[in-house]
């Protein structure tokens, strides 16, 4: 089931933790915040994340990857989520890689490779209201001569503010068609929005925005089964990410219980507290089990992961948020401030929740 | 007519005659609302007039008496009062910590003379008031409280620092909790003192929330002199009247029987609820009329006036964590809009820092594992310590 991980992935998970303790701690995400930088992600990280490897863990070795798959991509996102490490590794190395990879077209050929080498960075325009939902897309791309015209807008796109590239997803009259579009496209109006996870997306308009038929990746009219996996891939490795946030948030929480002093004990003896904090383990344990079957189907097949992805994405969307909940009530005062990295987790945990469907859109996945 | 039907009807034609335009619609900030103070300054010439208008009616602080700036309305009228500034929305006048926390606690333990000299300052709106309860050391331990306080004849000295003092920096003066004696248990030896904040000596650092706000602050205090006759009961016995005050807080905190329901803000949205948000938004509303009117069947059963004791731990407990549970459903129904931070769209992320903020509801006046406690020992009386 894949529910112990292979020696070359434990290597992977430690050189992964080093990396990110190292090269993105928390304090940098709190100092991007800070000085209002205008991408909100550090190039310089981006482009060591490449020398890693990890930029391109989805892609073949054809194209400059390293082909490793989705547990390992998980692992990485795991710990991103430990150290809160913003870049663009969702949006360009999972959702991004992962259509083209599926495409297999001159597009992949093309943009892959800098993919890979951090040189471009590539986001997915999918949602278009308040709440995740791949179901209800009215943008248009109607033919027009030798190409289509898309019209429409499109909401979160993650990274959308600064990507190069953005696959989008538009009706055509046989179905959904992806297509990929550079940002500085005539008729394409981009609006940066700041998130409270001080991360950022991208609200799009598109009027009359022409591509040629070169641009559609894959098929004109199925899109749908590359958008499929591919979202699947996306929720698979936030929730892994949100797994190493959840157990970060958790471990800091823990720690205090040993320190904080109140009534002449240590807070962690009261047994009201032990208990919330040995459900909270319980909890954790099996968000980690749904996160790890879910990366180990997208593996075995892509096709058949959807409601183990689901399943994950929806424990992981409950239980981190209590997590961070836990954290928040058990620091008293101190998990109100903003000193704290508590709050920073919190924001980011309740984004990642919102991001690519939250607990309720996956129920109803799996209910279906 | 009957008499309180008679008083409806008058309140009614009143506030539809007195209360302004512009302090009928919602307030769209937390910090949209009217604190006073020495150095308020008024948002608009509605506020102004508004508080002016309710103050000299007494309503600022309804029940109070008339001889010091209230207008000693019964519960019954209280509530009328309430309904009708609801039926029209009206913005409270006054936000004020006197109002809520201090007022009921100098009316029951403070001289004649502290009395008229402080409440109907505070009604009128003139003096804005803080809390320092609260140490590094002393949280949920309250009474391990340790900012001394020594006797030097015709003052006091003041030594010490408190933190989370909610609008320290913009409060005029203190209640204070400090230490007068330290031989004894820790519940001896407290005093509760009032003092300026402009004394020499005091100062205060804001702390910056996860909200993005600092509406609290650390507060120091290095010989700081308070006139002796600033003590409010007797001498190392304000243990008693810090709880007392704490049960009018808890019952203000626990609060949220005056709250836009949940199913009104999402309306408000312009959001349709699918089947899974809205089966959370009927629970809540189940919960949120439940506890209101547990809330108004516990205040009709205590004594006229008396306080509700343990049972404000209740209120305090599941009206605040049903106010985060409130919070959690808006920001699910607000999806992806309700995590926008910095846009115009957003209201600068309202949404989202409200969300934030009513996380400290089950933190601050005593955390909800407090009220547990308190609710397990003193209603339930279970053995323990
Ligand atoms: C928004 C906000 C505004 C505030 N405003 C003011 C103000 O104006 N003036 C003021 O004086 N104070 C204010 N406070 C402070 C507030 O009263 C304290 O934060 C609160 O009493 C908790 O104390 P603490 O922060 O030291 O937490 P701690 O006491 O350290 O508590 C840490 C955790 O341990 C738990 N715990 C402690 N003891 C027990 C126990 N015996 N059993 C089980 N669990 C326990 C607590 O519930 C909490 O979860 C405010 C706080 C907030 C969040």
């Amino acid at each position: 089931m894949g529910l112990l991980l292979t020696e070359d992935e434990k290597m992977l998970q430690e050189s992964a933790a080093g990396f990110f303790a190292d090269k993105a701690p928390v304090s940098q995400i709190r100092a991007l915040r800070d000085d209002r930088d205008a991408t909100g992600y550090s190039k310089e990280l981006w482009l060591e994340m490449s020398e890693m490897g990890f930029t391109g863990v989805l892609v073949d070795a054809e194209n400059g990857g390293f082909d490793m798959g989705f547990m390992a991509a998980g692992l990485i996102a795991e710990q991103m989520g430990k150290n809160l490490s913003a870049s663009p590794f969702l949006s360009s190395s999972v959702l991004a890689a992962t259509a083209l990879k599926m495409a297999g077209d001159k597009q992949a050929a093309k943009l892959l490779p800098e993919i890979v080498s951090g040189k471009m960075v590539m986001a997915l325009a999918v949602d278009e209201g308040g709440k995740h939902n791949p179901d209800a897309i009215q943008m248009t791309a109607s033919p027009s001569g030798n190409g289509f015209k898309l019209n429409g807008k499109k909401s979160m796109v993650v990274d959308g503010h600064m990507a190069d590239q953005i696959i989008v997803v538009a009706q055509t009259d046989d179905g959904l068609t992806l297509f990929v579009v550079p940002t500085d496209a005539k008729g394409l109006d981009t609006e940066r929005t700041i998130m409270v996870d001080s991360r950022n997306a991208a609200r799009m308009v598109f009027e009359d925005v022409e591509v040629t038929g070169e641009q559609v990746l894959g098929e004109v009219g199925k899109g749908a089964d590359i958008l499929n996996t591919v979202l699947n891939a996306g929720r698979a490795v936030l929730a892994a990410e949100m797994l190493g946030a959840a157990s970060q948030v958790f471990q800091t929480t823990n720690d205090y219980l040993k320190e904080r002093k109140q009534f002449g004990k240590i807070i962690g003896e009261f047994q009201a507290l032990q208990h919330r904090m040995a459900h909270l383990y319980c909890e954790l344990e099996l968000a980690r089990t749904s996160v790890l079957t879910a990366l180990t189907a997208l593996d075995k097949n892509p096709k058949s992961a959807g409601p183990f992805v689901s399943m994950a994405k929806a424990k992981l969307g409950s239980v981190a948020k209590l997590a961070a909940l836990e954290s928040v009530q058990l620091h008293g005062g101190m998990g109100m401030t903003d000193e704290l990295d508590i709050g920073l987790y919190l924001k980011r945990i309740r984004v990642a929740q919102e991001l690519l469907g939250d607990a309720d859109y996956h129920i109803a996945q799996i209910t279906k | 007519m009957s008499d309180l039907e008679q008083f409806r009807a008058e309140t009614c034609a009143w506030l539809g005659a007195n209360c302004p335009e512009e302090m009928r619609t919602p307030m769209k900030r937390e910090t949209d609302g009217c604190w006073g103070g020495r150095n308020w300054v008024f948002q608009s010439e509605a506020q102004k007039l508004w508080l002016e208008r309710m103050a000299a009616k007494g309503w600022t602080a309804p029940s109070w008496p008339k001889q010091y700036g209230g207008a000693g309305l019964s519960r019954a009228e209280d509530k009328i009062l309430k309904q009708e500034m609801k039926r029209i929305n009206a913005r409270p006048p006054l936000l004020s910590f006197g109002i809520w926390m201090l007022g009921p606690a100098l009316l029951k333990f403070g001289t004649e003379a502290q009395k008229m000299r402080f409440l109907p300052e505070i009604c009128r709106g003139e003096i804005r008031w803080c809390q320092g309860y609260s140490e590094p050391n002393a949280g949920s331990d309250l009474a391990s409280l340790a900012t001394k306080c020594e006797d030097k004849g015709d003052h006091f000295l003041v030594n010490g620092s408190k933190v989370w003092t909610s609008y320290a920096d913009e409060a005029d003066w203190i209640f204070c909790l400090v230490r007068t004696d330290n031989t004894g248990k820790k519940h001896h030896g407290i005093s509760f003192i009032l003092f300026d904040m402009e004394t020499e000596g005091v100062s205060t650092k804001p702390i910056k929330l996860i909200s993005g706000r600092s509406p609290f602050c650390e507060t120091f205090f290095e010989n700081v002199k308070v006139p002796k006759e600033n003590l409010v009961g007797e001498r190392d016995k304000g243990w008693t009247i810090a709880k007392y005050l704490l049960t009018h807080e808890r019952e203000m905190i626990g609060d949220s029987g005056n709250l836009k329901p949940v199913a009104q803000m999402v309306a408000e949205l312009g959001i349709i609820p699918d089947a899974a948000l809205q089966a959370k938004i009927t629970e809540l509303t189940i919960d949120e009329w439940a506890f209101s009117q547990t809330m108004s069947r516990m205040l009709a059963e205590a004594k006229a006036g008396a306080s509700l004791g343990a049972k404000s731990s209740m209120l305090k407990y599941y009206g605040t964590e049903l106010n985060k549970r409130r919070y959690e459903v808006m920001m699910d129904a607000a999806g992806y809009d309700g995590l926008e931070w910095e846009s115009e769209r957003s209201n600068d992320g309202e949404l989202a820092r409200l969300w934030l903020r009513t996380k400290g509801n089950s933190i601050e006046g005593g955390t909800s594992e407090i009220q547990l406690n308190i609710i397990a020992k003193h209603i339930l009386e279970l053995p323990g310590t």
